[in-house]
């Protein structure tokens, strides 16, 4: 008897599936965990009074990324919490024997850049992590998503957690992307679609042939911003792109293991015929460089549109539109491109990775950032940072008049002293928008690494696809053309 | 370990706003902590003072003096989306809240607020509106959220059930929490690993080749 057709996420669930007693969530095993500084020590504190163990720190890995800073690691860190919160993590990793990529460490970095980074994220696992962000590993096919500190506890104590099955929805994007236009204007112009709700109760399966053309690093971009969709997770299936680009890495399979391991996620793709609860299809020929106006990161528009007035919105959401506008000191009806910044934001979980940074290199690489902006660059791992300086885009950055930072979150979540002052305006390659979210009072446009980096050069958001060419520079439009899926370490823009 | 919870009488707190995301419950700055303390503070921080740190005039939402003591907030749809902090639902409790109503709530706050024994009460679109009339008409008006009955009781007696996880409505009658449940049932767990390999092992090693 054939089996029934099944979707990508519903072969991961069954495959993890320990047992599920009747009127129960299932028990799901975890099969990675990513631990960092700001939502663990709860969850050891926990541990402790139960007088449990980390089950199996063979499976847990820890950094330090949220609180960290990103100046000259010698320097000592001033913020006293934030100090003790370092400190915390060290030490919790070190009692319950948990390997940790700390300060000083040259395998430090944002959870989620360096778990794909070093091999960690394969397909077909579950991966989880105190962090919303955890999506991003989706990019593997991977059913990665993000848990709060009471599920830590309980990953720690037995690596499975209690869940219901998700609802699948099928995002299918087709054609083929324009210059200039890469995996986040597809991300932000999905969540204008469906809104911030949109996918709440299910899980995303990107699709498609603008989704297959795009590298690891433009789908990990994608899946990241899944959860500001509504959905806790989103994933790509697996295929040949994501094999290369695992291949050789430090935790990947090796030898033998490895033949077998591709053998297996061969079978991982959904199958012919499998339902999904919902499905969307958005034409990726159409789609523009996207940026954000307000203060969810739903509210985005293509970057030669203008604000949204009342009357173009659902009634039920004109309050909320007033308030955002309020807030951003914006006006209805007025167009995005020419809006006055104080800082340029490129870097985080989003958009921190070395694909992103050559992307925003190719732009600022021969020209000045405006006068009077703030430009922080911020690598999202220590080996991007590493590589970024061994290809010279650190002095491209910086003879642009840009500053080149450590390595974390930093001005994605302003925990570490990198922040927007009030009523600053930020263009920046992060995943929220929220109020505050950036420093308190302060206003952020989300946007891409390319669209960043050309309104660093002139100071106004832009669009990339405007800027005149240099002598040492064909242009930001010349140089996002998406890359072949047969080259996943495809330079420049996604 | 929590404390078994069943049921609780209070006047309610409208912020008629939707899309109420975990970065204005509970704002980043305020995950420095290494435990739970002071965390009513830091509730809806930014809502109530200014960047300059002076409370607001008029002051917002819960520190209105009548608002004091409320253990229900009535707000309008997808409430607390954005970050999987844990820290939301902490600062709703330590504040007093007990539940919430809305026509949804983002998955990782609702998982937040069941373990935290603070109830996601999902009501309709029709519903959440007859609600609002009835708060705006009756601001002081006494609700009953009884779980074992999976009950609300309005000032008038006027009542209406409403769908809760019933593991997760199990676990908090009880003031239990899932740790103790999923370790009692460690021998599945233990059966299942033997026939499922661990996929990696994060131990450090050295590089194979440089990625």
């Amino acid at each position: 008897m054939a089996e029934r057709p099944r979707t990508i996420l519903e072969k991961i669930w069954d495959d993890h599936v320990v047992t599920s007693d009747p009127g129960a969530p299932a028990i799901l095993a975890i099969d990675l965990h990513l631990v960092h500084e700001v939502t663990s020590p709860q969850a050891f504190t926990g541990l402790r009074e139960r007088g449990l163990k980390v089950r199996k720190p063979g499976q847990t890995v820890a950094t330090a990324d949220h609180s960290i800073p990103t100046l000259d690691p010698s320097l000592p860190i001033t913020d006293e919490l934030a100090r003790k919160q370092l400190a915390q993590i060290e030490e919790n990793c070190r009692e319950f024997g948990i390997p940790f990529h700390g300060k000083g460490s040259p395998t430090r970095g944002i959870v989620h850049v360096i778990g794909p980074e070093l091999g960690l994220t394969q397909p077909g696992m579950t991966i989880v992590c105190g962090d919303s962000h955890t999506a991003t590993h989706g990019a593997f096919g991977a059913l990665a998503f993000g848990i709060g500190t009471s599920e830590i506890e309980m990953v720690l104590a037995t690596q499975t957690l209690l869940q219901r099955k998700p609802r699948n929805f099928k995002v299918e994007v087709t054609g083929r992307l324009q210059p200039g236009v890469g995996a986040k204007d597809v991300i932000l112009a999905l969540i204008a679609r469906i809104g911030v709700g949109g996918g709440t109760g299910h899980v995303f399966e990107y699709t498609g042939a603008a989704i297959r053309a795009l590298s690891m690093e433009a789908r990990m971009t994608l899946c990241n911003m899944s959860i500001e969709g509504g959905a806790r997770a989103g994933l790509v299936a697996p295929d040949e792109t994501a094999f290369a680009y695992l291949k050789g890495r430090r935790f990947a399979p090796q030898g033998a293991a490895w033949d077998a391991a591709v053998a297996g996620w061969r079978k991982l793709p959904s199958d012919e015929g499998a339902t999904y609860d919902r499905t969307i299809v958005i034409d990726g020929d159409a789609l523009e460089p996207m940026v954000t106006y307000g203060t969810n990161p739903g509210m985005g528009i293509p970057i030669s549109g203008r604000i949204p007035s009342p009357g173009d919105v659902e009634p039920a959401a004109r309050e909320d539109l007033d308030r955002a506008l309020a807030y951003m000191g914006l006006q209805a009806g007025q167009p995005i491109a020419g809006q006055k910044l104080d800082v340029v934001f490129i870097g985080s979980c989003t958009n921190g990775r070395i694909e992103d940074m050559r992307s925003a290199a190719s732009v600022l690489r021969g020209r000045h950032v405006a006068d009077g902006l703030r430009v922080l660059v911020v690598p999202g791992s220590q080996q991007v940072k590493a590589q970024a300086e061994s290809e010279g885009l650190d002095e491209v950055f910086r003879s642009a008049g840009a500053e080149w930072r450590e390595s974390g979150c930093s001005m994605c979540i302003a925990m570490n002293g990198d922040q927007l002052e009030p009523g600053e305006y930020g263009i920046s390659t992060s995943n929220r928008n929220f109020q505050g979210r950036q420093g308190k009072g302060g206003r952020s446009f989300l946007a891409s690494p390319l669209t960043a980096a050309a309104s660093a050069v002139t100071g106004v958001v832009t669009d990339p696809r405007t800027l005149q060419p240099t002598a040492t520079s064909s242009g930001a439009a010349a140089q996002a053309a998406p890359q072949p899926a047969a080259q996943p370490t495809a330079v420049e823009a996604h | 370990m929590p404390e078994p919870f069943v049921r609780t009488t209070s006047r309610v707190i409208p912020i008629l706003r939707s899309n109420i995301d975990t970065d204005q419950i509970c704002p980043a700055r305020f995950l420095k902590i290494t435990d739970k303390a002071g965390l009513a503070d830091a509730l809806f921080f930014d809502w109530r003072f200014t960047p300059d740190g002076t409370r607001r005039n008029p002051p917002s939402f819960i520190d209105e003096p009548h608002n004091a003591g409320r253990q229900m907030l009535l707000v309008g749809d997808n409430f607390g989306s954005g970050s999987s902090r844990e820290h939301a639902p902490w600062a709703l409790r330590a504040w007093g809240i007990r539940a919430i109503f809305s026509t949804s709530f983002a998955d990782i706050f609702k998982g937040n607020a069941l373990k935290n024994a603070l109830l996601p009460i999902v009501v309709s679109p029709e519903r959440l509106a007859s609600l609002q009339a009835l708060v705006a008409a009756n601001p002081d008006g006494e609700w009953t959220v009884d779980l074992e009955a999976q009950k609300v009781t309005l000032p008038g007696g006027e009542s209406f059930a409403f769908e809760i996880d019933p593991f997760a409505r199990t676990m908090i009658l009880a003031g239990t929490d899932e740790i103790g449940y999923v370790l009692s049932r460690l021998p599945a767990i233990e059966a299942w690993e033997a026939g499922h390999p661990a996929r990696v092992d994060t131990a450090p090693r050295e590089s194979v080749t440089a990625p």
